[in-house]
């Protein structure tokens, strides 16, 4: 069976280049509160930590296979091929927007690339991505869904619910779980079983009798690894699996949550803002996947300063255009309001 | 003894002041009360203030259970819509348990939740759910739209044997009044004539109590007396004060944060119109958000949204029987392009249209109700 070992120098370029275009364009959306205060509205979420366990899992997929995390969902599309222009044109409310201004942040849609749409309450895009992976079984189309959420998302009904009918099933469904130790302002100490029993959350996949298992995702090629066997099992018939992958977030759960007209930003990260944790903080800081990442190509000398030097360039003005767009692009007519609402 | 505060902070003054006084009072919800320097989990500790986990099921079936046997939970939800993966335990089960064991048990809990957070929220976050709730005998809902009434209204809320959903307007969180200190119990059920006037009665919730009142001043300085009444408890709906206003002014124009249909201000004009018929002396209008879910972006919040130029112009329109189009065109609920071509096709706009979903119910509408000509056409009937 193959695994990440398989993996070229190219490959794993690739998989470096798209982690960072997934910060880059983070970075640019949280550096919009400040630069252009009000432009973004409501609340947005960002996947800066999750770089890895994003790119790990879906550098695995299959051309046709679909994706569905929850509202932090901005990294994903960016990885499928979707335009950052219209994304961040979405992100700030205009006419050029991925979903034409009706969404913005948290519920990013692009079917075209197999990015079918997400919700803003919790848990409830693991049904959906469950249906996604019925349609895959009726159609025997041989796409497996890829089905992300949060710690906090583990205490949902849907996500039991979901996970036993696809283990009745035999749906063509990964569970990624991402744990970043917080569900909003909350550690996961003060609201899960398993964690407060020393178990890993992967131990859940046990009360469905699938395959859980717990991994670094700050480490790609643990992800890949992890999620390629999953897929591969899911493809061949055998249903579900549960994965665990274990990562931080390094911006706050999200922006302040103000009353118009006055003004909001990121605040500092809850393990600092709330509970008054510094070093974990730090610590988490210094296990930032991308540099961990890039050191290592480094190490193995698939990466060198220049190439990596010129990523870095490029991503930057691809974001910076990014950028651009979405400030040049009008907002929607008032009118289109009443559009879209029957089909 | 009154104090100048925070909507937000009134409704945090009820809830220790009613945990003070009574044991069994509880508090629980997500995101609260996680560290140690939390100010109502040093009143009350660990017992009494509780940290739950992402599962409204749970916590509202636990809510409901735990009322049963004895204590008086209060849940904070956050935002209303939150309350939806729960709605069986909101709708079914909690108005229910008191009415199907014959009167024998009570279900004494408060379901805390904020809504229309018109900020940019998008679909999802940003609705008001309080005409969901409104059909649910058993249950009351109630929607304080000033500092004094959270406060007091959350303070009713909590010494009620029944289970009452309590919305609080985000957009009102910061708002500043006069609350009065100590025990202070606003009725359930009691209606409050926020501004007296003699021409025209707006009966408005939440947020659009404050817009009315934007409304009413303006209209003032036009000469028009408008009165707002903000009827403060959804269910049981004083229908009494409501009837009272309409008798004096003969005119009522309603409004509501929600979609038209099936909504808040739609039940009511239902009211004025069985028991008020008689006091009208114009067709009643409501001023509501459009039939859509709450867009992104802001120009098209902004125009699926009550605002105060709305109201003003409606309260004119009543007024004055002003040819002005309807709040809302009833072109505007054919959204769907295939329905509208179909509908322009049937030039005597009788024909049923042939389609799925509301356009069947709204076609043959378009005909009955023009609401301008309807306007133009009304008997005078003082
Ligand atoms: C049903 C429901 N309850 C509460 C919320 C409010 N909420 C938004 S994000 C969030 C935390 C989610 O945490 P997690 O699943 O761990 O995802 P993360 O944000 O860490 O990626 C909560 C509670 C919601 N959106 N939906
Ligand atoms: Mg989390």
């Amino acid at each position: 069976m193959p695994t990440s070992d398989d993996l070229g120098s190219d490959r794993l370029i690739w998989m470096y280049t798209q982690m960072l275009r997934i910060r880059e364009f983070e970075e640019r959306v949280k550096r919009t509160f400040l630069e252009h205060p009000g432009a973004m509205r409501g609340h947005t979420h960002l996947g800066d930590g999750a770089e890895a366990s994003i790119v790990g899992a879906l550098a695995t997929r299959h051309e046709t296979d679909l994706v569905m995390p929850s509202y932090r969902c901005h990294g994903y599309p960016i990885v499928l091929g979707s335009s950052p222009c219209k994304m961040m044109a979405e992100l700030y409310g205009r006419s050029d927007g991925l979903c034409r201004g009706f969404g913005g942040s948290m519920h990013l849609a692009d079917p075209a690339h197999h990015f079918p749409g997400t919700s803003g309450i919790i848990g409830q895009s693991i049904a959906h991505a469950t249906g996604a992976a019925l349609t895959a079984q009726v159609k025997n189309t041989g796409q497996v869904v890829y089905c992300f959420f949060g710690d906090g998302s583990t205490k949902q009904g849907a996500f039991f619910e979901s996970l036993n009918m696809a283990a009745v099933w035999k749906l063509p469904v990964v569970y990624v779980l991402e744990n970043n130790e917080y569900q909003a302002y909350t550690h996961i100490s003060l609201e899960d079983a398993n964690h407060l029993a020393g178990d890993p959350l992967s131990k859940k996949a046990a009360a469905f009798s699938i395959p859980g298992i717990t991994v670094d995702g700050t480490d790609p090629l643990q992800v890949y690894d992890a999620v390629l066997a999953a897929a591969d099992r899911a493809r061949a018939g055998a249903g579900p699996s549960l994965i665990e992958s274990k990562f931080y977030r390094l911006s706050a759960h999200g922006n302040a949550i103000n009353v118009p007209p006055a003004p909001t930003q990121f605040p500092e990260h809850e393990a600092v803002g709330v509970y008054g944790k510094k070093s974990e903080y730090r610590q988490a800081q210094a296990a930032d996947p991308i540099p961990r990442f890039r050191d290592e190509l480094m190490r193995k000398g698939m990466l060198a300063d220049a190439e990596a030097q010129r990523i870095a360039d490029t991503v930057r003005c691809e974001m910076d255009d990014a950028v651009q767009f979405a400030l040049a692009s009008p907002p929607p007519a008032p009118e289109e309001a009443t559009n879209y609402v029957y089909a | 003894m009154a104090r100048e505060m925070m909507y937000g902070e009134a409704m945090a003054a009820a809830i220790i002041e009613e945990m003070q006084r009574d044991p069994d009072v509880v508090f629980y919800g997500q995101n609260m009360a996680m560290t140690p320097r939390d100010p109502m989990l040093k009143l009350f500790g660990r017992n009494r203030v509780r940290i739950a986990p992402i599962s409204e099921t749970a916590e509202i079936g636990i809510a409901v259970g735990a009322a049963i046997t004895g204590l008086r939970p209060i849940v904070e939800l956050w935002m209303n819509e939150f309350m939806l993966v729960a709605m069986d335990q909101v709708v079914n089960e909690a108005p229910r348990l008191r009415y199907m064991s014959g009167g024998q048990v009570k279900v004494p809990l408060v379901l805390k939740a904020g809504f229309g957070f018109a900020a940019g929220w998008a679909g999802q976050h940003s609705n008001c759910l309080y005409h969901m709730m409104m059909g649910c005998p058993g249950l009351k809902v109630v929607v304080p739209s000033t500092p004094a009434d959270a406060k007091g209204l959350m303070a009713a809320a909590i010494r009620d044997d029944n289970p009452v959903v309590y919305l609080h307007n985000y957009m009102l969180t910061l708002e500043q009044g006069e609350v009065p200190e100590g025990e202070y119990v606003i009725p359930l059920g009691v209606a409050d004539v926020k501004r007296v006037g003699a021409d025209i009665t707006i009966v408005a919730t939440g947020w659009m109590v404050k817009k009315s009142l934007a409304a009413a001043e303006r209209l003032a300085a036009e000469g028009i007396s408008a009165e707002v009444v903000d009827p403060r408890t959804l269910a049981p709906l004083d229908v009494k004060t409501i009837i009272e206003s309409v008798r004096k002014t003969g005119r009522l124009v309603l409004v509501d944060q929600a979609p038209r249909h099936a909504s808040a201000a739609a039940i009511i004009a239902a009211e004025v119109a069985e028991h008020g018929f008689e006091s009208l002396r114009a067709p009643i209008r409501i001023v509501s958000a459009l039939d859509t879910s709450i867009p992104y972006s802001e120009p098209l919040e902004n125009h699926v949204l009550p605002n105060e130029e709305k109201i003003v112009e409606t309260v004119k329109a009543v007024l004055f029987k002003q040819a002005v189009p309807p709040e809302r065109p009833v072109e505007a609920y054919l959204s769907c392009p295939e329905v509208q071509a179909q509908a322009g096709a049937h030039q005597d706009g009788r024909r049923h249209v042939q389609h799925r979903g509301a356009s069947d119910v709204i076609a043959p509408v378009q005909q009955v109700v023009r609401g301008d000509e309807y306007l133009d056409g009304a008997p005078e009937r003082v």
